[in-house]
């Protein structure tokens, strides 16, 4: 209640969650996506709600696949992944804009300005112009269910796939949203064929090539009149064109100024541009990453300026902007930073990609990494990775490398690659090196699940995205039918066994995959299971400090002075000695392998 | 500067319950009737890395974060994490430092140091320190994990929300056997940071 009367029932909800919200009241039937950072949480809450098929797919081109065969089928469908998952996806993506829909389609594309979780920080907006596909951009939560809603509806309305791009400030903050009733597509299920739409050979493709140009001149003429285009008048002396979660921080950062705010981020409305350019003295465009507005306008011949005054790399904030133009008034001075310990994220207390890694490091091999927590493995005092590029580029670099130097390569090269990231772009990689006669050695760390993102199943957790059972890919089979005749499974927790066998198979002249295969810690069963933890006995403990090359958090170095080391179970040049957490200990046992003096014993 | 807003900022550890505690409090402005946003970086947390949210509340929030100079309360969970985020701070901050300390690996395996005399740090910074053994209180109350719900408590001392409000949120967004738990850890962090700051304005 507020000034007596009823206040309407408001969630508080994630962009994401708003996402999955705006597709369900949309009426949505089938979603699939690939996790990803910052977009995991879209198909998390959406498979929650009841009457749509959620699922994960095996990569980002499968889950826009199948969006597209739903709306081919009649229904409204939703692809979702992050920024560089729409790379793995363009190639349906493009060919989408020509066959169009039947059922609304929306693929989200969760970009990352400032590369909080990713590998680079591409602007996918350029993806809405190079494959002329329309695309919003919502501010905040509610307009991410609003947009979501809009997505769909337009979708249908010009016979187009529609985009709708976040970042990490829309997907990850929390904002008052709207419940909105579930709405009814007015497109029938059903199997309908019409070839000339949807079989892209060259003689239907150069029609629809056609079309799809009609589709985009009506999409421009909406894009005039679309109310999520809209102006905020303010003064006329200062006006600013902007989109997505920039068109916050104008607001805060010049809260009297003229705004043209668009939620399109394409097509352009050209005229609406214009005539509000028109009227401003000096207009500014303010954008994360590229100039996309920015060069649409200055080709128009209409002048604004953007990025000569405002960064094109990393996230924007309302500090930056007061701080580029003239009349921002920023803070002028705030405390200096002090320096301290960094804490960046590690490994977890358990882990069991921790005994490859240590096996690697011994080894010196070079390390041809990939994407998932394993690329922690680069971290101190592991430093056991040479390369990462993007999902599935590890068997690819190797065997590069491998064909680059020849016998040379023999003995010094390994890929390593997760279970999820394997299934989702690493198969083709080793089905190259094995084609092609190759030597490679690849490692699968397979934990059982795709950790990096929160613990989502994959096709070889013999899970699906509700918690059902289903059929497991067997990951030995796989690779032996794909042609590898050494394939072999290890506990990575055994350090000795895993550092042996990958000693073994680097040097063998013929291609090799090992399966180091234990459960990540995170998963709940894992979490659950009594564990034996361990401790270290001081007296034997000479301060030697092999257990502490794991990096393992819940391993501790307490230093003592050498009037302390004089006293009884010291040595008398020892500078400290290790200590277990039991707070923060898995009892994974790798440290016991790793003390010669026999000072780690299981705390009974 | 919007005046009407207010800004809090929370830092810690991933793994400490920042995200439920931050998540109560916005529930809580939300029952009182403004507007809020709350911005968190997820990916990393449960990997023991550093932890920060930001939340703003008014009348009409429109950046979901915090500028430069600008944090009107900090809520630190972990006390060298009180240090990370000094530019964001307004310059009379009020920061409410738990003194747990949770080494990262740098400092555990013996490379760095860990910061000494953290509170005196920030004081002489001129920032207004309020310092909990939140660690404790939870134990005492018999639920380490209630560490979060001991610094909410100690945070709606500063946040013009009523304490039923709170602890109405708090009953219906925790698991129904841990409600108890939690109330009575809220009730302590707030009872403890009460008493200090009517010490403070003596």
């Amino acid at each position: 209640m507020k000034n007596g009367l009823p206040v309407k029932e408001k969630l508080f909800l994630s962009g994401n969650e708003a996402i999955a919200r705006g597709a369900f009241e949309s009426g949505v039937k089938v979603a699939s996506a690939y996790p990803g950072t910052p977009s995991t949480e879209i198909l998390e809450n959406l498979s929650r709600y009841e009457g749509v098929y959620s699922e994960w797919a095996p990569n980002e081109k499968v889950a826009l696949e199948v969006a597209l065969g739903a709306s081919f089928a009649g229904v409204r469908a939703l692809a979702v992944m992050k920024h560089v998952g729409l790379n793995v996806a363009s190639d349906p993506l493009f060919t989408s804009a020509y066959t169009g829909v039947r059922g609304g389609l929306v693929i989200v594309t969760a970009d990352d300005p400032s590369m909080h979780s990713s590998q680079n920080e591409q602007d996918n907006r350029n993806y809405a112009f190079a494959a002329k596909i329309p695309m919003l951009e919502p501010s905040d939560s509610a307009e991410a269910k609003e947009y979501t809603r809009l997505a769909f509806r337009i979708s249908e309305e010009f016979d187009i796939p529609v985009l709708l791009r976040t970042t990490t400030r829309v997907s990850h903050v929390k904002g008052l949203v709207e419940r909105g009733d579930v709405e009814k597509s007015r497109i029938l299920p059903g199997i309908v064929k019409i070839p000339e739409k949807f079989v892209m050979l060259p003689a239907n493709a150069r029609k629809r090539r056609t079309d799809l140009e009609k589709r985009l001149e009506k999409l421009r003429e909406f894009a005039e009149t679309f109310p999520e285009n809209r102006v905020e008048r303010g003064s006329r002396k200062m006006g600013f064109i902007t989109s997505g979660v920039s068109y916050l921080y104008v607001k805060e950062a010049f809260p009297g100024a003229s705004v043209l705010k668009l939620g399109m981020a394409y097509p352009f409305p050209e005229n609406l541009v214009k005539s509000f350019a028109e009227d401003i003295e000096e207009l500014y465009v303010v954008e994360e990453l590229d100039p996309f507005i920015e060069l649409h306008v200055k080709a128009m011949g209409v002048s604004c300026r953007g990025k000569e005054l405002i960064p094109s790399i990393g996230e924007l904030n309302s500090y930056i902007i007061k701080s580029s133009l003239a009349g921002g008034n920023p803070p002028e001075e705030f405390l200096e930073p002090v320096g301290i310990p960094l804490r960046p994220p590690g490994m977890c207390p358990g882990c069991p990609h921790r005994g490859l890694f240590y096996a690697l490091s011994k080894l010196g091999v070079f390390v041809a990494g990939d994407i998932g927590c394993y690329t922690l493995g680069f971290l101190k005092p592991l430093s056991a990775m040479d390369s990462c590029v993007c999902m599935g580029a590890s068997i690819g670099n190797a065997f590069g490398m491998e064909k680059a130097l020849g016998r040379d390569a023999l003995g010094r090269i390994v890929a390593v690659i997760g279970d999820s990231t394997f299934i989702h772009s690493g198969i083709t990689g080793l089905i190259d090196v094995v084609y092609n006669r190759g030597f490679s050695t690849v490692i699968i760390l397979d934990n059982r699940i795709t950790a990096m993102t929160g613990q989502q199943p994959n096709p070889a957790s013999g899970k699906t995205i509700s918690g059902e059972s289903t059929e497991m890919i067997d990951l030995e089979s796989l690779c032996r039918a794909i042609g590898v005749k050494h394939v072999y499974t290890v506990t990575p927790h055994d350090i000795d066994s895993t550092f042996n066998l990958v000693k073994r198979e680097v040097e063998r002249p013929a291609p090799s995959v090992i399966i180091t295969k234990s459960p990540c810690v995170l998963l709940p069963e894992e979490r659950m299971r009594e564990k034996t933890l361990y401790r270290i006995i001081t007296d034997r403990c000479n301060g030697c400090r092999a257990c502490l090359k794991l990096g393992c958090p819940a391993i501790e170095w307490i230093g003592i002075d050498k009037e302390e080391a004089v006293n009884p179970g010291f040595r008398e040049k020892q500078k400290g000695y290790a200590r277990i957490d039991h707070l923060l200990c898995n009892g994974c046992t790798q440290c016991i392998r790793l003390c010669k003096f026999k000072a780690i014993i299981k705390d009974e | 500067m919007n005046k009407s807003i207010t800004n809090i900022l929370f830092s810690g550890v991933g793994g400490q319950g920042i995200l439920l505690a931050s998540e109560i409090t916005a529930f809580a402005m939300i029952k009182a009737g403004v507007d809020v946003k709350k911005s968190e970086l997820h990916g990393m947390a449960q990997r023991g890395g550093a932890v920060v949210a930001h939340m703003r509340y008014g009348d009409k929030v429109y950046a979901p974060v915090i500028e430069p100079g600008s944090a009107d309360i900090q809520v630190a969970f972990e006390m060298m994490e009180s240090l990370r985020y000094l530019p964001l701070l307004k310059k009379d901050c009020k920061v409410i430092v738990n003194t747990q300390k949770i080494l990262p690996l740098s400092v555990s395996t013996g490379g760095e140091e860990y910061p000494s005399d953290i509170p005196g740090k920030l004081s002489e910074r001129g920032l207004s320190v309020y310092t909990i053994d939140a660690i404790a209180v939870a134990g005492a109350v018999g639920e380490v994990r209630t560490v979060n719900m001991v610094m909410v408590g100690a945070l709606s001392c500063f946040v013009p929300v009523e304490e039923k409000i709170f602890l109405d949120v708090i009953s219906e967004r925790v698991k129904e056997r841990f409600v108890r738990v939690n109330i009575e850890a809220f009730r302590k962090g707030r009872d403890i940071i009460d008493r200090v700051k009517a010490e403070k304005t003596v």
